[in-house]
């Protein structure tokens, strides 16, 4: 089935793939809300060992998808793959030593001997949650508003900007996804540990931070959907492959795409419901509906950039460099046989989701903190 | 297509990327190897339920974990640097590299992730039967992810199962299978995870070892020696015979590195193995000298493990370069001048194209596909740049093939020490065992610098130079990320060894 299909449906198969697994990012960067929570919401030493394993039991989801999003671009858009990151060098090279700072310090926190102390570790972990989302989110911005490069004839990329990708953080728009992004994590990660964890006095200043977060959120959560639907956009030619600038052409996406826009707007509305059931309501269940929610919100916007004609990855100085689904992919082959692989994907979300359910049956409480086990605690 | 080449930083890039691999390349033999120690540790304590295995399976467990977290962060940038400092690789081969990046993603890393968690965190929280599972399925993940990778690695030593496509300007993959199930990758695999078996036994039998020199920790100290050694010896056994089979793959694809090894300058008909020698530094490719001060050799052993015949021609780099009639070989000159012949008819082909004249681009695309097979060497501006260096070669390989041979022994010796109940009284030997330990980590390292300094000057052998595959950066840049990693990675290094060493002298939980 998969071998019959043409090189235009790969492409936008994966496009979707590549989109889901990003969205499911999103959703994981809870792990970096969390972490940031640490400096805030975390009172003495026993919260802070409570928040740091509940959520080190999850932090390595995170980096995989992070990883295995790097990978499927890889695959599926190697041209995306070359010319972001061998061109927006500084952006993607600080992104990754926030990540690596972060890799250690679950396990280097509290042993002895760890050279720089807790406090230290800590801090790497919030710069992760912190400047490492933001230019994440800086990044993904530049999927609308475009970045400055150009690429020759045999696709070699030259970047125009001495700053190397970090200008994407001083675009208004970038900056707005940016923030939003580390906002959203913070109240996804207070969702998260408001669900795993029993601790009455912990819970209240989680239900806060939930809604403290989210209101902060808000505001640059509205900045980037009122530019995004009045913005001009970049907009491709499949038969030509011609990349022309045109106005309000993410609105006209998500108009010509009434199912994306029904995923974006009930996956803001599942962001809220999570927040209100948590943050105001009793429930310690909003994180579910909240990452439903993230995870239709992202994908709604990734298939905004790189469907219904337009380029995912737009030159703002030489449109026609701009990267497209069209010109940015691997061949047929490939996708085709890159696909036949995908067909593990929902059994590995499938173990994933059962060993999650039966790691988390019980509550993380502070009785695990003096357990059999606590020897092997972060 | 390439007007000039920022040489400095490209050399600069191979550094970084040097750099990161070894600092990998510390942590995931380890991981490799001490997954499946743990699998076993932990089969053996579910079958007997003796409390006392669980402990010991808790205590590696825990070393386990402190060096896991570290190969995962020195990983991130493995796989992010082949975008950011070689963007011109990742376009021209990310349509058959890629896919096994993306593979290791979905099939391994997740699994490894997913059942660490389990592993580490589970023992009151799953079954016990299910938590050996999970130990289990960490050390396949672990081992799969190598598979992928070395996927990938085999390839750039042995491209195959791609075509070039003048409209996209790259290779793209044309047999899926003929990538996976290549020699070169088979035998990568195979060598290099069986050499990270033997480095973690060396590990448990270091540790072990300190125990029993310290008086401490005796039983966990002898039982983890005996699995360690059957499991070090096995794997040394087979990590020699499939640097044999990888030295015979070499010489079929890569006949240049294989005569760098040897520092062979002149082929020869029963060509013996050099075992060891002092290379004369002076020695030039065209003169007549000897290339070794002295050598001893085992007669007709090179012959026989190129080609599997001891009265085979095995070249030498004298051959290999300046070519060979007699034996059919092609000179680098005479590639280079076909490889920039296949570069300008790509360019012609492209511009063809451009103008709409597709009669002049078949001509064009025919001419390419007639030379295409040495488009890489239409990159190099001198014969001599086809040669890897000779000495870093050279004394790699012996130093890791030496180490190679004294292992099974090594693993042989202990086990019967053991079994004898005379190791712990045997001070010598545990010291041995204990210094070992930085000897598996030599002979690891010179493992990988002769896979990949061998391979110089090719990014992709014969495809793809080194210096046309990197991004267009500045040189300032590169240094810069060069030492933010140097200094970040030996940070976290130092910070590793002291809370594995603290760990270590903490001892096991419960006795």
């Amino acid at each position: 089935m998969i071998g019959n299909l043409d090189h235009a449906t790969l492409q936008h198969l994966w496009w979707l793939i590549v989109s889901v697994v990003g969205a499911l990012f999103v959703f994981l960067t809870f792990v970096q809300g969390g972490q940031t929570l640490l400096l805030t919401t975390a009172h003495d030493d026993v919260e802070k060992k409570l928040i740091v394993n509940s959520l080190g039991r999850k932090w390595e989801l995170t980096f995989t998808t992070l990883v295995l999003f790097g990978g499927a671009l890889f695959a599926a858009f190697p041209l995306f793959y070359a010319t972001s990151f061998g061109g927006a060098y500084w952006v993607w090279m600080l992104i990754l030593a926030t990540f690596v700072l972060q890799a250690v310090s679950y396990e280097f926190r509290t042993k002895p001997g760890n050279l720089l102390g807790a406090r230290t570790y800590e801090a790497f972990m919030f710069i992760n949650g912190s400047v490492g989302l933001l230019l994440v989110g800086a990044a993904l911005g530049t999927f609308f508003t475009g970045a400055s490069f150009t690429l020759d004839d045999y696709n070699r990329v030259t970047w125009l900007h001495s700053l190397r990708g970090l200008e994407a953080a001083f675009s208004l728009f970038n900056l707005s996804m940016g923030l939003f992004l580390v906002f959203l994590a913070r109240v996804l990660g207070a969702l998260y540990l408001c669900n795993h964890i029993r601790h009455e006095d912990l819970h209240e200043r989680l239900r806060r931070a939930v809604v403290i977060n989210m209101v902060i959120a808000l505001p640059f959560l509205l900045y980037v959907l009122v530019r995004l639907v009045t913005m001009d956009g970049f907009a491709v030619d499949p038969a030509s492959g011609q990349v022309t600038v045109e106005s309000f052409k993410y609105l006209k996406n998500l108009l010509g795409m009434p199912v994306v826009l029904i995923m974006l707007v009930a996956g803001l509305l599942l962001v809220i419901a999570g927040v209100v059931m948590t943050g105001k309501g009793r429930s310690t269940r909003g994180i579910w509906p909240a990452g439903v929610g993230t995870v239709l919100t992202a994908l709604s916007l990734l298939l905004t950039a790189g469907f219904h004609g337009s380029a995912f990855y737009p030159s703002a100085v030489d449109p026609a460099s701009s990267l497209t689904i069209f010109n940015a992919s691997s061949s047929h082959f490939t996708l085709t046989a890159m696909s036949y692989v995908a067909l593990a994907v929902p059994f590995v979300l499938a173990y994933i989701a059962c060993v999650w359910r039966m790691m988390d049956r019980r509550k993380f409480t502070t009785d695990d903190l003096e357990s059999e086990n606590a020897k092997n605690l972060y | 297509m390439l007007e000039s080449i920022d040489w400095s930083q490209v050399n600069w890039s191979r550094g970084q990327f040097a750099l990161t691999a070894m600092y990998h390349w510390i942590f995931v033999p380890l991981t490799l190897g001490l997954s499946f120690l743990l699998a076993f540790f932990e089969s053996i304590y579910v079958k007997t339920g003796d409390e006392r295995w669980k402990a010991l399976t808790k205590f590696w467990m825990k070393l386990f974990a402190i060096n896991f977290a570290i190969g995962v962060a020195t990983g991130l940038i493995l796989e992010f640097q082949f975008g950011t400092n070689w963007s011109n690789y990742s376009w021209m081969v990310g349509d058959i590299f890629g896919a096994p990046l993306a593979i290791e993603g979905i099939f391994a890393f997740f699994l490894e992730a997913t059942f660490f968690a389990v592993m580490f965190f589970g023992w009151d929280r799953v079954s016990k039967k299910f938590h050996l599972f999970s130990t289990w399925m960490v050390a396949i993940g672990a081992n799969l992810s190598a598979l992928w990778i070395l996927v990938a690695n085999g390839w750039m030593q042995n491209p195959v199962g791609m075509v070039f496509n003048p409209d996209t300007a790259r290779f793209e993959m044309e047999n899926f299978w003929a990538v996976l199930g290549s020699p070169s990758a088979l035998s990568r695999f195979t060598h290099a995870t069986s050499s990270g078996f033997v480095l973690a036994a060396l590990f448990v039998v270091a540790v072990s070892c300190w125990f029993l020199l310290r008086d401490r920790h005796k039983l966990l100290a002898k039982r983890s020696i005996v699995v360690a050694c059957v499991f070090g010896f096995i794997s040394s056994v087979y990590l020699a015979g499939s640097g044999d089979e990888s030295g015979h793959i070499v010489a079929q694809a890569q006949p240049m590195k294989l005569a760098a090894i040897e520092g062979l300058y002149d082929g020869e008909v029963g060509s013996g193995l050099n075992v060891f020698g002092i290379l004369r530094g002076d020695k030039q490719l065209d003169d007549d000298q000897s290339p070794h001060y002295f050598a001893l050799e085992i007669p007709y052993a090179l012959s026989f493990l190129a080609n599997r015949d001891i009265n085979s021609f095995v070249p030498g780099l004298r051959d290999l370069v300046r070519g060979n009639e007699e034996h059919g070989i092609i000179s680098v000159e005479q590639k280079m001048q076909n490889g920039r012949q296949a570069v300008s008819a790509l360019a012609a082909y492209k511009a063809a194209r451009k103008n709409g004249d597709e009669g002049a681009a078949q001509t064009a695309l025919r001419d390419f596909r007639a030379h295409e097979q040495h488009l890489g060497y239409g990159y190099l501006t001198h014969p001599e740049q086809a040669v890897p260096p000779v000495a870093l070669n050279f004394y790699s390989f012996r130093i890791m093939v030496a180490l190679g041979f004294f292992f099974p022994l090594l693993f042989a010796v202990l086990f019967y020490y053991t079994l004898k109940s005379r190791l712990a009284h045997t001070p010598w030997l545990l010291w041995l065992g204990v210094f070992s330990l930085f000897l598996g980590y030599l002979a690891s390292q010179t493992g990988w610098i002769v896979a990949e300094v061998g391979r110089q000057p090719w990014a992709i052998q014969g495809m793809l130079p080194v210096g046309v595959a990197t991004s267009n950066l500045t040189t300032g840049a590169v240094q810069t990320t060069f030492w933010m990693f140097a200094v970040l990675f030996t940070i976290l290094l130092i910070a590793e060894i002291r809370i594995m060493t603290r760990q270590i002298s903490l001892g096991p939980e419960e006795e």
